[in-house]
């Protein structure tokens, strides 16, 4: 046994000195006095569950899993893991409507993209809202993400698959429900930029759902049937010589992190494969395997906010120094702060309240900011800014799409014109 | 009548002889269960690790098993037990192992390795056969609590921080004693018809007070307790008694012991551990279970067994764990003193019973013992309730509603938890509300901070003390109008937490340890307070 093993226990438990730091960054405690905070929910909680799992506390189930106290944590403590696995052992039976609706998201979304305009005035309607939270317990007052009217694996085939092989260096592309079904530009946004600095892309092959909101919502099972496709489709492409680029960093936390830790899979052999779409352009940029060309015209006054799980990978980094290389665009950096959507969880009748009083000091910092966009890289916290700010949010990614001058980038990296 | 000893004999004695009408003053010079009674594994033994052995005790455990598992339901933990034999020990022994329980009425039923490890993962994955027996865990604390409980609302007194420093004798007759008051050095007697010696090792001191003789033989027992629990079955080695063979799941954590060596009575009162002992705790522990090598231990303490020495065994451990009663009238024919001492924790309601038998009898008292069937305080329900309202009632409790329920069982109905602040935890490793330290401190005679640990496992968790023993100084403080009382009662709670933690004081636990001091000497400036005292003595 090696000795840095010793005295590990899982999700290191044991290693937690009671300091209590978790609880201080905790958004949740900040607002609401009946969660019992990640110290008291995880490391201490775990020992009276390990007695008796009665000991449980439902108060556990306002967690956001967002990962702020493993971030705090100065002995290691994955306390967010331990909460989620107390929380995902407790759930007995199936869960209710809502909980599957809200987490199908790709049979949702697929029937939705094709009916999409009947959707989205629908979920436009405060009647209908109000009728769905009557009937499965959806907040009214919060505004659904629209569904685009075709799908981004759609518009990929139709329109870009073929071309993608003309180009020397390749990815493969993990889009996410939301990019699919929500959002399609952002995923056509990332294969004009990645051809423009010479990677042609491709997708998975019959990728799924990352699982994080199906595991949020207490459907582990199948969060696990969609990972172990997902990690198929994934070492073949890494055999291949691909790494995988996602453009949610909630997605990708999922697939390096939530995989290992909350399902037990082991994805280490593909883990450093898998990144994010910031990450590996800045990357490649910093070691010269790409230029970029940018607009002289180009202005913009942007507020970064560091979405939760990008703040646990510790990769906002890459994000804002990716923005940092646009002439013409100011940087302000928002204090890293919950804006208390967290998935799924904003949308629910009884975590609506805090959700938002979460997000109360952020959104107020926005709206204080000088600049006219926000950037995230998380499509939750997308919505909730968006719906709860008076400013437009766009993904990093976005706008190095509208910063970048996409002919003399392609004459740059020695891409021909087709 | 004055029992001497709050240990879980005394405590046992005083209920009985207050169950049966008795006047009953129990004096006890710390606290209740601060000697073996709190210093031990918290076995509910089957009488299996007997059976071989010592029939007669096996036999006492038995029936004792089944009698407290109904009248100390919030004491008792069933969580059944294995016998193991692993590749080093004889196969052999486990079948005359199996005859001896099911002689004294044990039942014991073999497994193979297989079912063995399905029904408690944590065992080691080599053994080589395995028996399953009706051991259980106790909570000792909880047990001599509600024994005195039950015997203060029936009429019983009780001075905890009282010592017996002279047994008052007229002629051939002790007609009392003389107490000092702890705290103030106070001098008091006491009248009685009889005084019942119930005070473990220290019952010798006690008897010689007296002028009589009890050659007792002190045995000190080490233990440590892992930071949280590793296995749900107690778990046995299959071989004659031996050093460190009983690994018990206890409240929330878990324990191994025991060593057995044989101490001065000069040292009864020290309880240290030494780094051998440790050693062969964990090499032998890891044999039962091996994720113990990777499990933080928080901390090591030692009790010292009242054994009656009625052979030269060096190592005591075939000595009997069989019940001695004696009447000193008979004995040495000195009236009015009862010695009861021998026996095992799990034993001390028949102890009590034959002690309080033998006081009726010279009290010309005819009511019967109903101990065995009459429930201690607190024992009235099951944690769970076995209904499925009862299950859906309990999980929807807040942490301190819950820890005080699994701890006091129906007597938490006595905690009112009416504010929001009644239900902030003190202690958060063991979920011990406010509302519980206020209840400890009203009914459960528990005067300083270390008397509320016993009473709540207050400081019994993780950080030991770090987060807790302030926060219930303040509510003591709060109720007593005594904040330099309190302040006082801090330092010498960390001071023994201190002093279990420093015999295995590496890895997080040294950490724990060390933010702890940082905490209260650095933040608190308890550290220049205790010098601020030296200096005035210098």
């Amino acid at each position: 046994m090696k000795l840095e093993h010793k005295n590990i226990s899982e999700n290191n438990f044991e290693q937690c000195t009671k300091c209590t730091i978790c609880t201080l960054y905790c958004p949740m405690v900040e607002v609401n006095p009946l969660y019992p905070g990640p110290k008291q929910s995880g490391p201490d909680g775990e020992r009276y569950r390990l007695k008796e799992p009665m000991y449980y506390d439902e108060g556990l189930n306002y967690c956001l899993n967002c990962k702020r106290c493993e971030i705090s944590c100065p002995s290691g403590v994955r306390i967010g893991d331990i909460i989620a696995l107390a929380k995902v052992r407790n759930r007995k039976g199936l869960p209710t409507v809502r909980d599957m609706l809200l987490s199908s998201t790709v049979s949702v979304g697929s029937v939705a993209t094709r009916m999409s305009g009947l959707v989205n005035r629908s979920l436009e309607s405060e009647r209908f809202r109000r009728g769905l939270e009557s009937m499965v317990g959806i907040d009214h007052r919060h505004t659904l993400p629209r569904y685009a009217e075709e799908s981004f694996e759609e518009w990929f085939r139709r329109e870009a698959a073929e071309k993608q092989s003309c180009y020397s260096r390749r990815v493969s592309y993990f889009h996410g429900c939301y990019a699919n079904y929500n959002d399609p530009a952002l995923g056509r946004e990332l294969v004009e930029v990645l051809n423009a600095v010479g990677y042609g892309v491709r997708l998975l092959e019959g990728e799924r759902c990352c699982g994080m909101v199906k595991i949020a919502n207490g459907r582990k099972e199948r969060a696990m049937r969609d990972a172990k496709r997902n990690l198929v489709a994934i070492r073949r492409a890494v055999a291949e010589g691909d790494k995988v680029v996602a453009t949610s960093s909630s997605c990708t936390f999922a697939l390096r992190d939530e995989y290992q830790y909350l399902l037990g899979l082991d994805n280490e052999d593909v883990k450093d494969s898998i990144t994010l779409i910031t990450r590996f352009l800045f990357r490649q940029w910093e070691r010269g395997n790409i230029k970029f060309a940018f607009r002289e015209d180009f202005r913009m006054r942007v507020a970064y906010h560091s979405a939760c799980h990008i703040e646990r990978l510790g990769w906002a980094i890459y994000s804002t120094s990716l923005l940092r290389l646009v002439p013409g665009l100011e940087l302000e950096m928002l204090p890293s702060r919950c804006c208390g959507m967290a998935g799924t969880y904003g949308f629910k009748r009884e975590n609506y309240d805090y959700s938002q009083a979460i997000g109360r000091p952020l959104f107020d910092l926005i709206e204080a900011s000088g600049a006219e966009v926000v950037a995230t890289d998380c499509e939750s916290c997308k919505w909730n800014i968006e719906r709860s700010t008076s400013k437009r949010v766009m993904h990093p990614l976005s706008i190095l799409a509208a910063a970048l001058d996409m002919e003399r980038t392609r004459e740059l990296n020695g891409v021909m014109d087709k | 009548m004055v029992v001497v000893g709050g240990g879980v004999t005394g405590a046992g004695v005083a209920r009985d002889c207050a169950l049966r009408g008795l006047r009953v003053l129990l004096v006890e010079r710390h606290d209740l269960a601060t000697g073996a009674s709190g210093r031990n594994h918290g076995l509910l033994h089957s009488g299996a690790r007997y059976a071989v052995t010592d029939p007669e005790s096996a036999a006492e455990c038995v029936g004792e098993n089944h009698i407290l598992r109904r009248i100390a339901r919030h004491c008792v933990e069933p969580t059944d037990g294995l016998f193991i034999t692993l590749p080093e020990d004889d196969l052999d022994y486990q079948r005359l192992f199996v005859e001896s329980c099911h002689r004294v009425g044990i039942e014991a039923e073999r497994l193979d390795p297989a079912e063995a490890l399905a029904m408690e993962p944590a065992v080691n994955p080599s053994i080589v056969g395995a028996v399953r027996v009706p051991d259980a865990s106790i909570d000792p604390f909880r047990l001599v609590a509600s024994n005195v409980l039950d015997a203060r609302l029936h009429g019983a007194e009780v001075l905890t921080y009282h010592e017996v420093v002279e047994l008052l004798r007229e002629g051939d007759r002790i007609v009392g004693v003389r107490v000092r008051n702890a705290a103030t050095g106070e001098q008091r007697e006491v009248y009685c018809r009889i005084v019942v010696n119930a005070a473990g090792i220290w019952g010798h001191l006690i008897a010689r007070r007296a002028g009589v003789e009890i050659a007792m033989f002190p045995a000190k027992g080490s233990l440590l307790v892992f930071g949280h629990r590793v296995n749900h079955m107690v778990i046995n080695r299959c071989r004659k008694p031996a050093d460190a063979d009983i690994l018990v799941p206890g409240d929330t954590i878990s324990l191994i012991g025991t060593t057995s060596k044989r101490i001065s009575f000069d040292e009864i009162d020290l309880n240290e551990v030494t780094a051998e002992e440790v050693d062969v705790l964990l090499r032998e522990g890891t044999k039962l279970c091996p994720s113990l090598a990777t499990t933080r231990i928080l901390r090591a303490y030692a009790g010292v067994r009242p054994l009656v020495a009625d052979d030269n065994d060096p190592l005591g451990r075939s000595i009997s764990r069989g019940i001695v009663c004696l009447d000193h009238a008979e004995r040495d024919g000195l009236e009015g003193l009862v010695t009861i001492t021998g026996g095992k924790l799990m034993t001390y309601r028949l102890m009590a019973e034959r002690a309080t038998d033998l006081v009726c009898r010279k009290l010309g008292i005819t009511s019967l013992c109903t101990t065995a069937t009459t429930p201690l305080p607190g024992s009235k329900e099951e944690l769970k309730g076995a209904s499925r309202r009862g299950r859906k009632e309990f999980l929807s409790l807040r942490a301190g509603e819950k820890g005080a329920r699994g701890r006091h069982g129906d007597m938490a109905e006595n905690i009112r938890f009416e504010r929001s602040k009644d239900r902030a935890l003190v202690c958060e490793c063991e979920q011990v509300s406010v509302a519980e330290i206020r209840y400890a401190i009203e009914s459960l005679n528990a005067d300083h901070l270390v008397d509320l640990r016993r009473r709540t496992r207050l400081g019994m968790g993780t950080c030991q003390g770090h987060l807790c023993a302030m926060r219930a100084a303040g509510v003591m403080a709060e109720m007593r109008g005594d904040a330099e009382g309190a302040l006082a009662d801090v330092a010498g709670f960390i001071d023994e937490r201190w002093r279990g933690v420093r015999p295995v004081a590496w890895g997080a636990s040294l950490v724990e340890a060390q933010f702890t001091q940082w905490f209260y000497d650095g933040v608190c400036g308890l550290g220049d307070r205790n010098n601020d005292s030296d200096k005035k003595e210098e």
